[in-house]
């Protein structure tokens, strides 16, 4: 086994079959354009929410329109991408060959893409929409993104049936089921007939109750499989890497990957609490959703315990940090979610701002963690230079963007609890006491503090695009030694 | 045999749950662990090249 100095310092030879990184990179790239795309979209739909008066009064750029663009820039575009990214180079190097299907299918599969994105996002904002919250698209980019879904599949699959190492790592098996549910969510919930041949309007399947659980069966489980399966494939890959340690117990990783698959699918129905979806099927989709805290407590352990012995390196290497912090994240995320899916909860949270915090500690602290230190790992690989260009900046962007989720997630709660509270506020006489407009003038405050959130969250992103692109070029910064490691070594004299 | 075959569909969650304590006990079978634990090993095996080692 070679260590992964030597392996980095290996001159690259043309005769030889090498690994596709090609397309790994320009994903790697995609990723981080759309993420920023996500995260500036993101803040200014904030900033809209508490001063409405920047919706221009034009269609296009209103809140519901913007708001598709947001969420489908962050999930697809900029997690999809990086689950691509990702999930081609772990894919090759763990099966140690290269890509199935050659260059030419993974440059279609990286353009088709794309287009699959900009194609849905212009859609939004001229009002072309399924109206199906994440599966917004209509029907000619479903197809169309089916089409690059399959290429995907053969492409990734392909490599695992060429592998040379006779085990599948576990990465591969969540990254194997993500694309696969995620193949069968998108066919099944975009099941529509379009009106005319030329038009995007489409109407659904399915109608009445039906439609919406098949619905969220759909959204749910993207959640589950795209932003939960997917990146988990990223921690069992990268965690262990840069933390130069095998994962705390693959045993614990086999039982987290079944515990995971055989529960989440039934979770759906929690978002249907109290409406017309029968009481038996309400409870059902709670007591699995509770479940779930088995498959999120098996992998935050395995994730976090990886570092026993090796947590020192959390104070000197800010990109283990990133990766630790997620996947804490992933475990506080995964804690709330079941809390918030038994009924009694959530006769208090749905519907408020409270749903909207929870899906951002694990879209901000858990996908997006996970994948800023996925990515500072993988650029100076791509690119084959020595190291970052700063570590430094990689602090700053840690704590300018860790800040930026608290205020988030904090305000949401507070803004969320208060809302649920007012709505269920009834006076002396059995009138509700609050009217809607008074809840929502009393949640101003929390929408400033969130959308100040959103800016340090989208201005550390920024400093990561600076440091990347210093990093693509071969800079290297000439910095000090950490000055927490001064401070460190003066402790124990103490 | 479509009878005992609707009635053994009614007790899904059964077989499930029995496949799933299937999975964990094989698993966690104590002759395995030494054979699982080394595929944790794998990501590091890694060269630049797929048919270097």
């Amino acid at each position: 086994m070679a260590t992964l100095a030597t392996a980095i310092s290996t001159p690259r030879e043309t005769a030889v079959e090498t690994y596709n990184e090609d397309v790994v990179r320009w994903f790697a790239i995609a990723t981080v354009f759309w993420g920023v795309v996500g995260f500036i979209v993101g803040t200014f739909i904030a900033f809209q929410l508490a001063f409405p008066v920047l919706n221009f009064d034009l269609e296009w750029t209103t809140f519901g329109r913007l708001r598709p663009v947001h969420t489908s820039a962050v999930i697809f575009a900029f997690g999809g991408n990086a689950l691509l990214t990702t999930s081609l180079y772990v894919v090759q190097r763990t099966c140690r060959t290269s890509l199935f299907g050659g260059p030419w299918l993974a440059t279609f599969l990286f353009w088709g893409y794309q287009l699959f994105i900009v194609m849905a996002a212009t859609g939004y904002v001229a009002g072309i929409t399924q109206s199906r919250e994440y599966a917004e698209p209509e029907w000619y980019v479903d197809l169309w993104l089916t089409i690059v879904w399959v290429v995907y599949f053969i492409v990734f699959f392909g490599t695992i049936l060429k592998r040379k190492e006779p085990h599948i790592y576990v990465a591969n098996w969540f990254y194997l089921a993500f694309i696969v549910t995620v193949a069968m969510l998108h066919i099944v919930n975009n099941l529509a007939v379009p009106v005319s041949w030329l038009g995007a309007k489409s109407y659904s399947l399915f109608a009445g109750v039906q439609d919406a659980l098949t619905q969220w069966w759909y959204g749910h489980n993207a959640v589950g499989f795209f932003l939960t399966a997917g990146f988990l494939g990223i921690m069992y890959y990268f965690v262990p890497k840069q933390a130069e340690r095998p994962v705390y117990s693959y045993r614990l990783s086999i039982v987290h990957f079944w515990a995971l698959i055989f529960l989440y699918i039934w979770a759906g129905p929690h978002h249907l609490h109290f409406t017309a979806l029968p009481d038996w099927a309400q409870v059902l989709g709670m007591t699995f959703s509770v479940m779930l805290w088995m498959p999120s407590w098996g992998g935050m352990i395995n994730g976090l315990m990886t570092l026993s012995g090796a947590w020192d390196k959390l104070r000197t290497d800010p990109v283990l940090r990133f990766l630790v912090v997620a996947v804490a994240f992933y475990g506080m995320s995964t804690f709330e979610g079941p809390l918030m899916s038994i009924r009694q909860v959530n006769a208090l949270s749905h519907y408020t701002d409270w749903t909207v915090g929870h899906a951002h500690s694990g879209a901000l602290g858990w996908v997006a963690f996970v994948t800023f230190g996925a990515l500072y790992y993988l650029f100076p690989r791509l690119f084959k230079v020595k190291r970052l260009y700063s570590l430094q900046l990689v602090e700053w962007h840690f704590w300018i963007a860790t800040l930026g989720i608290v205020l988030y997630v904090t305000s949401m709660w507070v803004s969320g609890i208060m809302q649920g509270l007012m709505w269920r506020s009834y006076d002396s006489l059995g009138f509700l006491q609050f009217s809607f407009v008074e809840t929502v003038e009393a949640m101003h405050p929390f929408y400033v503090i969130r959308a100040f959130g959103g800016v340090l969250f989208t201005l550390g992103a920024l400093v990561m695009v600076y440091n990347l692109y210093r990093t693509a070029r071969g800079d290297i910064r000439a910095e000090e030694a950490m000055p927490v490691a001064a401070a460190v070594r003066v402790a124990p004299a103490e | 045999m479509s009878t005992l075959f609707q009635v053994l569909h009614q007790f899904w969650i059964v077989w499930l749950v029995a496949l799933f304590v299937a999975i964990v006990a094989w698993t966690f079978w104590p002759s395995r662990k030494h054979r699982l634990e080394r595929h944790a090993r794998i990501p590091f095996e890694d060269e630049d090249r797929p048919d270097a080692r």
